[in-house]
Formats: C-alpha cells, structure tokens, sequence
C-alpha cells in the first residue's frame, strides 16, 4: 500500500476572542487535537496561517514557538502528563520556574482547592485530583490563554465536574481565554461559544445565550 | 531548587541499581588511572629526588686496571662535573644457611661517609671505620633475604683466599636500586648482593693500590652525553676499558626505567577499556530513560520549555553520574595508588616513603570520563531536545516486529514460541543487541588481558629455563682460561655433563648506532645453553658470523646478510666487521652469539672459556655447592634451581596484585552490563511480560523470555571478547612490554581463555539471578492498569 495523504483539518477558519470560553465539540478523529495543537503552538498548519495578537505563529521556528508557550499558553490534557517524579508543588514550580510572571504554586494550588495535597506525589492522588494538579500547573504562569485536551475524558462525572469547576474559576476570575476540546456535548453548555467539528471542518457554530454552571452539568 | 532538579535527583534515586553499575563501572576505570599515574608519578618523584640527593652517576665505566692518575684526566673531560673512581669485584660468598654459593659484588667507597658520588643511605647500623680490618656494608635486599644484621659476618673467596667480612651496617645506593648478578635476567636478592668495603682494604685485597678499575661521572648541565662517552672509550682503552654507558644502559636504572614503562602502558590501555564501557552504558540507559520520558519531555516542551534546557537537565543527569564514578574511582584509586606506591617503594628498596596525588591527574581523569560520557549520550540528548512536542504526546506506535530469516526460509517450525519471542526481539534492535554483546565482550577482554601475562612468564619459564636452559649450574671463571680447565671441572663431584662458553663483551656498531653487549660463544653442537626463539625453536648456531636479538638488529637497523662492526673490550681488543647471519626472536636484554670456535678466532687465541655450563646429579649437588665455594678460580656459580625460584617470586608479585585488580574490575563490568540491558529490557517490556504471567505463564517461563535473550548474546560475546582480549593483549605487550630488557610473547593458555569465559559468565548469572527476582515483583495489576 502507498502513502495516503490524510487531512486531519481542511479548510479551518476561527477567531478565539480575549476572555472568552469556547468548547471545541466533536467525535474522535474530527481533528480536534490538532486544531488544539496548532492553536498551541505545539504544531504548524502545512497550509494557512494562525495568528496570535500580532503575531503570524505559522512563521515561527521551534525557538518562537517554545517561546509562544511560555509566554502565553497554559496546557491541561487528558492523562495530566504529570511529571511522576515530582511532588504537586514540584509539579506546578516546573512552570512557575520559568515563567515571568507567575503566582506561586501554593496559590495556584489553592485555586484548585488541592491547598492540602501539596506536597503529595502523583501516585498519591486521584485522577481528578491529577488532573486539578495539571490545571493548577497551568494557570499557574497566568497565561492569557487556556488549552484544555478533554480534561474530563478519563474521570467520572462527580470529579468531572470539580475539574470543570476549577477551569470555569480560572476563566471567570482570570479572565484567561479557554479552549476545551470534547466530544462530550453536556460540556458544551458551560461555554460562551461551541464549534463543533467534523471530518476536519467546523460543521457548525453557536453562542450560548444562558452558560450553564459546571456544577450543574450531568452526565 | 528548581523542580526540574528535583526530578533529576528523583529519577536518579529511582534509577539507583542502574546508576550505581554505571557509576562502578566509571570507578573502575577512573581508579586505574588515578592508581597507575599517581604510581608513576609519586614514584618518579622519589627515584629523581633519591638520584639527586645521593648523587646518582651519569656515565659509568669499567675497566681492567689503570693508576689513580687517570682520575684527574677523567675529570678534565669537557662536560664532566664529578669523577669517582673505585675498585669493582665480584666474588663467591659463602652464606651461613644457604647451601648454593651466591656472588658478591664487592665495590670500594670512600673512608668518609656521604662523600663522592653514589653516596650510600645506611639503614642500620654505622659506616665503615678507617683501620679496622674486614668490615663492610652489605646491601639491604641481601641482608633481608638472609637475616642479615650489624654483627653478623660472611665469608668471601678474596682473590683466592676465603675471608670473612664483619658486617657493620646495612645500606642502600641509587646504583643498585635492582640488584643483579653479571648477566641474570631479573634481579636476585638473595644470591646476589653488593658489599661496601674500605678502598685501601679492597684494592689491597686485589693487588689494586694506586689504582682502580671502575669510575662513574656526573656530568655538567650543557655536556653531550655520546661525546663524553667517546672522550672515556678514548682514555681508558688503554687500560682494558669495556666501554663507557649513559644511565640508560645501566641495569639498575634500566629495569626502574621498565617498571615505569610498564605502569604507563596499564595507565593507558585498561582505563581506556572502562571508559568506553561507561560510555556505552550511559549512552544505553540515558537512551532509554529518554524513550520512557517521551511523554514528561513533550509536556515540559508544551509548557515552553527550551531544547537548550531540556538538553541541559540531561547532560546534567548524565554528569552527576560522571561526577559520582570519578569521585569514587579517586577515592579508591588514592587509595590502591598508595599501596601500589608502598609495593613498589619496598620493591625498590627507596629510602623515603612519598605518595603524591596530583589535581590535574584527577582533573584527566574526569575530563576523559566525562568527555566519554557526554560522548556517549549527546546523541539522545540531541533527539530528546529535538522531539516534537504534539508528535511524543502520542503513545508511542506499537513496535514493528517481523518474521525471522530463518522463518521467512521455512525453518520457523523449529522453535517454540518462546524461542521465537527472543530471537524477534533480538532481530528487531541488533544495534541495542550488538552494543550489548559488545559491553559483554569488552569484559571478557579485560580479563584476558589481565591474566595474560602470567601465561607468557611460564612460557618464558618454560622456553629458556627447561628449553633452552639445561644446565644445573653455571660457572663463570675469574680469567678465561685454557679448555683444559673443562677436564677440571668435569672431574668435580656430581657432574654428569659439561660444556664451555666464551663470553666476550663488545660493542657493536653499524653506520651511527652502537650497543654495549656480552657476545656468547657456545659450543655449535652444545646440548646444555641452547639458542632458543619465542616459539620454542631451537636456533643453530652456524660455524661463522653472529646471531643477534631481533631487536637488536632493529635497534642497529640491520638485517642477515648485512655485516656489524664488533669492537671486544677485552684482551687484544680487535675490532672486525663480522656479518650477521641470524637473528633470533629472545625475550631479554641485547644478545649476540656465535660459535665458540668463531669467537676463539675473532680473538685470535686458541680454544679459551669463559665458564661452563654443568649438569649435575642431584645426590652430589650439596658436595659440588661446598668445592665450588672453595674453588678460587670461580668467580661466581648460578644455580638453576634458585633462579628460577626467584624469577617466578619478583614476577608473583607484581602479576598477581595486576590480575586480582582487573578480576574484580571486569566483574564489574560484566555485571554491569548485564545488569542494565535485564533492567531496560525488564521496563520495555514490564506490559508484555505482566501480560503473559496473567495468562498463565509461570515466572520461570517469562524469565526466559527475558533473559535468554541476554544468554543468547553473552554466549557470541564470550569468543568475540577472547578474541579481542587477545588483540589487546598484543597492544599492551607493544605499548609496555617491548623494551630492551624484556619481551613477552603473546601467548594465551586455553585456561585463561576458561578463566574469562567462566568470570563473566558468573557475573551473567549474578545479574540475571537479579533480574529474576525483580520479575517477582512485577505488579501485575498495576503494570495492565496503566496507560500504554
């Protein structure tokens, strides 16, 4: 068999707004990670360009980039990718080390209500408690925009929900912007704005007129 | 501390069986180093200030006779600082308590102490007193291997008549650092020893007054050595001179010259083996640890942080474990460094004890180790630092496994399953499986080149002391004298057989290289001394021209066919063109031989001797010692038997101590080695195998899996690494043992190549015994529970 060109994204075009909170809807395999991944700067569109600000990110090198994400993006994802090795607090001092201006960890840990499960490692905790370490470890360099990789996608939905609580605080109190991608729909309720994706194309947009607190959200 | 260092002290701590065979591996090889260069260099220190301090001559002569008056033109030589000149003897001693005579070299010093050059250190006891008969000095190395104190007294054949010597003090001189019998191989403590005794006592004893038939100088800062040498030849040839020699012809300095040689080439060839086995492993468990922190490398690389430090936070992993190894390797390096410089501070028979260890050896030794470790590991830095963050978030791809040659052949149905598990995996990685067997072999190396060497000595032991060597005894006559003197000694007690020599020392030139040497003249159909090549072939000695060493006929760059000038320092002292019809592959020192017919003509006399070669019946042996004691025409007698006793005791120590060393330091690689590639292929595959033990597969069964295939590769690289073990012992014998005093062959029993196939496959066991025991504690629930 011969290579197959495949496009994970075709034809894409979106503006994320200054302190909005939009989920990103769709099944496995619409190209939503990669949407992520690009808006990130953790991946360069083949064709078209992404702008931060003033900024044409399809331009930068690997250096800019990894500049970009230090400077302004915060990351959660799936399974936490946290660093087992390293206790919460040490978790969250990764980012604030080299961040420029960043809260400390104890704070950012506070924010997440994991004030006392600090100086616990990760084998310590429970999946959402991992992955509120993981969102903590985020916002800790206050960035000014949030990308969450189905945050909820390996927890149940009562600690789900505290998870989403704590992004729901952090866009709220921060005014962080927030993407979440999903192929949750309930989650879609909490959000100012859903796109939902298909086949590698927004098949369609929609404003909330009434977001729906996380604490409410059932699934 | 950042929490990037916390991770690293943490994965250090969780790596720590890992770290710690890494880290002894680099200790080993560290430790050598440190070991062999503070050696040589604490030791250098001490022979230069110990030549310095006691005056050590930089040419030295011997001659027959010539009046005390030749000193002051001696002196007058441009370039001679310093002459002394003495009287030079050796004798038959008489021992209480051992049974075979040994010989005494019996050299003049000044009525004063501590004046003139070669200025003794007296150990014990006190200096000669001017006008008290018989009393002398003996050297510290024979007074200790005979109990030998101030008060006790010897008995010496002096010019023919027995005496005894009152021994007032025991000493030691830069001169006989190595004390050796005329014409021995290796020095000989207890049958030969250097006495001191009064001038005026000494040259009366021999008929010497005024006169004296030995000198050493020093020589001037801006003096040309060969000039010099040319200047003495010139003055004392008249008076039966045999030639004038630098330091570096003397035998003493020579053999102190050797040992250092041979402790440089070690501080060169083993620690290079280490290293590079460090690096090898660093490089395969910093690879790994990397592959295993794909997804934490991605995350940190997410979060912005730079390949630059990413890279950095490895480097530094990869440095800590540097840092550990050489503290440790200097650790232990000072330490086997100071008892080495003990050994060998006894050994020489210093009079100063000072171990010294330089920074910058320590500083070498970490830029080498360090400089191989990043080396090693720069390349999966490099690809860690380099990973595309979105691209090692993904799981990584399930690995790619196909059939083996062998299958794809149609042999497939020839293995079980099990088999066939190993043999892919190994077909899949035969890089990861080359470097291991490689490591492995690296190992076997180590040990073959640190027991090789006793090999070789037994071989020289066999060649020239069972082969080539058959007399019992060996005589060497004061004056050569007529062949009648062989119907003498034939009629003494004992003796079977008896052949005559003639030795004749010379100095061979061709074109501008010249070399002192004692041509033998042995009997063409002689069956006792036999001429005797590396390989054991009996060399014939043709009825005309000369045989020479191999390397002495490099050292003069001449080949057979070609002709050399001999120049006898003896008699008549002619000087012919003799042409070179021989060479032969030797083990020691410079030698020339011809046939004693062809040496009695190239002196123009009739058949004269040197000496003779005996063999003895052994029932006689104790009644042939006493005659030989008494007989005032032997100058010296060596036996066999002792010889051989002493060559394999100097030869023990030294072999031995070097042997135990590598034995532990290649178990160290062995093991760590081993270790390792079970630990790694343990974690890669920690999933597969927890898989097969829940469906049922006994440890016992999944531990094949897992270690067979390190078996299988320890089995190719147990005759790869004799192989290499063998080449690198033919580097070490260039790189150390190939000086004018000796040369080994390369010779390498099949019990040695036993040895070290049965050492590292001990260590095999012992690290797979390790690994089947951390396979007991695989978590079943926990290794299927996590993410893939």
């Amino acid at each position: 068999m011969g290579e197959v060109e495949v496009h994970a994204l075709r034809g894409v075009d979106l503006f994320l707004y200054e302190g909005e909170f939009v989920v990103l809807l769709g099944p496995s395999g619409s190209g939503k990670s990669t949407l992520l991944n690009i808006l990130g700067g953790l991946d360069v569109p083949t064709s078209g360009t992404v702008h931060y600000r003033d900024h044409d990110l399809s331009t930068y090198d690997d250096a800019a980039l990894t500049r970009y994400r230090r400077d302004h993006v915060g990351f959660v994802f799936q399974f936490y990718n946290l660093i087992p090795s390293l206790t919460a607090r040490e978790n969250v001092a990764l980012i604030t080390d080299i961040a420029r201006q960043p809260m400390s960890p104890d704070e950012a840990l506070s924010v997440v209500g994991l004030a006392d499960r600090m100086d616990h490692f990760p084998s310590q905790l429970s999946g959402g408690e991992q992955q509120r370490v993981a969102i903590a470890r985020a916002i800790a360099k206050r960035p000014e925009v949030l990308l969450c990789d189905e945050p909820t996608g390996a927890l149940d939905v009562r600690t789900g929900v505290i998870v989403l609580q704590a992004i729901e605080r952090i866009n709220r109190e921060l005014g962080t912007t927030t993407a979440v991608i999903t192929h949750n729909a309930v989650i879609a309720a909490m959000a100012d704005r859903v796109i939902s994706l298909s086949g590698g194309q927004i098949s369609s947009e929609k404003r909330n007129e009434r977001k729906t607190a996380a604490q409410e959200l059932i699934w | 501390m950042h929490a990037l260092d916390w991770m690293l002290v943490r994965d250090l701590w969780r790596m720590k069986g890992q770290v710690l065979a890494i880290c002894l591996v680099i200790a080993a090889g560290v430790a050598t180093f440190v070991m062999s260069l503070s050696t040589l260099d604490s030791l250098q220190g001490t022979l230069d200030a110990y030549y310095e301090r006691y005056r050590f001559g930089d040419v030295f002569a011997h001659l027959k006779r010539a009046p005390n008056s030749l000193t002051d033109r001696l002196a007058e030589v441009p370039g001679v600082a310093e002459v002394q000149t003495r009287v030079v003897e050796d004798v038959t001693l008489d021992v209480a308590g051992m049974p075979e005579p040994a010989i005494g070299r019996l050299v003049s010093i000044p009525d004063r102490p501590r004046s003139g050059l070669n200025a003794l250190y007296l150990r014990s006891g006190r200096y000669i007193e001017p006008g008290r008969d018989n009393e002398v000095l003996v050297s510290e190395a024979f007074a200790l291997a005979h109990a030998l104190k101030p008060g006790d007294s010897l008995l010496a054949i002096i010019n023919g008549r027995k005496q005894r010597l009152r021994i007032v003090g025991v000493a030691l001189s830069p001169e006989h650092i190595y004390q050796f019998a005329p014409g021995e191989l290796l020095p000989d403590a207890r049958r030969f020893g250097v006495i001191w005794m009064g001038y005026t006592e000494l040259a009366a004893a021999f008929n010497m007054q005024g006169a004296f038939n030995d000198t050493a100088v020093t020589l001037t800062p801006d003096a040309n050595e060969s000039e010099v040498l040319r200047r003495i030849d010139q003055l004392t040839a008249p008076y039966g001179g045999l030639g004038a020699y630098g330091r570096a012809d003397q035998p003493s300095h020579q053999f102190v010259t050797n040992e250092m040689k041979e402790l440089r080439g070690m501080a060169l060839v083993i620690p290079a083996i280490f290293l590079a086995v460090a690096a090898f492993l660093l490089n395969v468990v910093v690879s790994r640890l990397i592959q295993m922190q794909r997804e934490q490398i991605a995350a940190l690389k997410a979060f912005g942080y730079m390949r630059r430090e990413i890279g950095l936070h490895y480097l530094k992993l990869v440095l800590l474990i540097v840092v550990c190894g050489v503290a440790l390797g200097t650790l232990i390096g000072a330490w086997m460094g100071r008892g080495m410089t003990e050994i060998y501070t006894a050994f020489f028979r210093f009079p100063v004890f000072t171990y010294r260890l330089s920074g910058s050896i320590v500083l070498i030794a970490f830029a080498i180790s360090s400089g191989a470790a990043v080396l090693g590991t720069l390349r999966a830095v490099a690809g860690a630092a380099a990973l595309p963050p979105a691209e090692a978030m993904r799981p990584e791809p399930p690995a790619t496994y196909r059939p083996l040659v062998l299958e794809r052949l149609g042999l497939g149905s020839l293995f079980s399953p099990t088999v066939r598990m190993i043999l892919r995996q190994l077909e899949r990685r035969p890089l990861k499986a080359l470097l291991t067997t490689l490591g492995i072999a690296l190992a076997v190396s180590v040990l073959v080149v640190g027991s090789f060497g006793l090999d070789a000595i037994e071989h020289v032991i066999d060649t020239q002391f069972y082969l080539a060597q058959r007399q019992d005894v060996t005589i060497v006559l004061v004056e050569p004298g007529p062949s009648a003197v062989i119907d003498e000694v034939r009629h003494l007690p004992g003796v079977h057989r008896c052949e005559g020599f003639r030795t004749l020392p010379a100095r061979l030139r061709s074109a501008h290289h010249a070399r002192r040497v004692a041509i033998q003249g042995l009997e063409a159909d002689g069956q006792l001394n036999r001429l005797m090549d590396m390989k054991q072939q009996v060399v014939a000695i043709p009825p005309n021209g000369l045989i020479l060493s191999a390397k002495l006929a490099a050292i003069l760059e001449v080949g057979v066919g070609d002709s050399v000038t001999v120049e006898v320092l003896e008699a008549e002292r002619p000087d012919r063109d003799v042409p070179v019809v021989g060479l032969v592959d030797d083990f020691s020192g410079l030698a020339a031989y011809m046939d004693i017919q062809a040496a009695n003509r190239l002196m123009r006399e009739g058949t004269i001797i040197s000496g003779a070669f005996l063999t003895v019946d052994q029932d006689h042996v104790g009644q042939l010692y006493t005659t030989l004691k008494n007989t005032p025409r032997t100058a010296s007698v060596t036996v066999k038997a002792a010889t051989l006793r002493s060559f394999r005791q100097t030869i023990a120590e030294n072999l031995l101590l070097m042997r135990t060393i590598t034995i532990v330091f290649a178990a160290v690689i062995a093991i760590g080695v081993v270790y390792n590639s079970a630990r790694i292929s343990l974690s890669e595959r920690s999933r597969e195998l927890a898989t097969l033990r829940v469906i049922g597969f006994t440890r016992g069964e999944v531990s094949l899996i897992l270690l067979g295939e390190l078996a299988i590769l320890t089995l190719i690289a147990i005759p790869t690494g004799l192989a290499l073990g063998r080449a690198l012992a033919a580097l070490v014998i260039r790189v150390a043992y190939d000086t004018e005093l000796f040369r080994i062959p390369l010779v390498v029993t099949w019990f040695t190549y036993g040895f070290a196939a049965m050492v590292t496959l001990l260590a095999a066991v012992f690290s797979g015994g390790i690994a089947h025991r951390l396979l007991a504690q695989l978590d079943l629930v926990a290794v299927l529970k996590s993410k893939e």
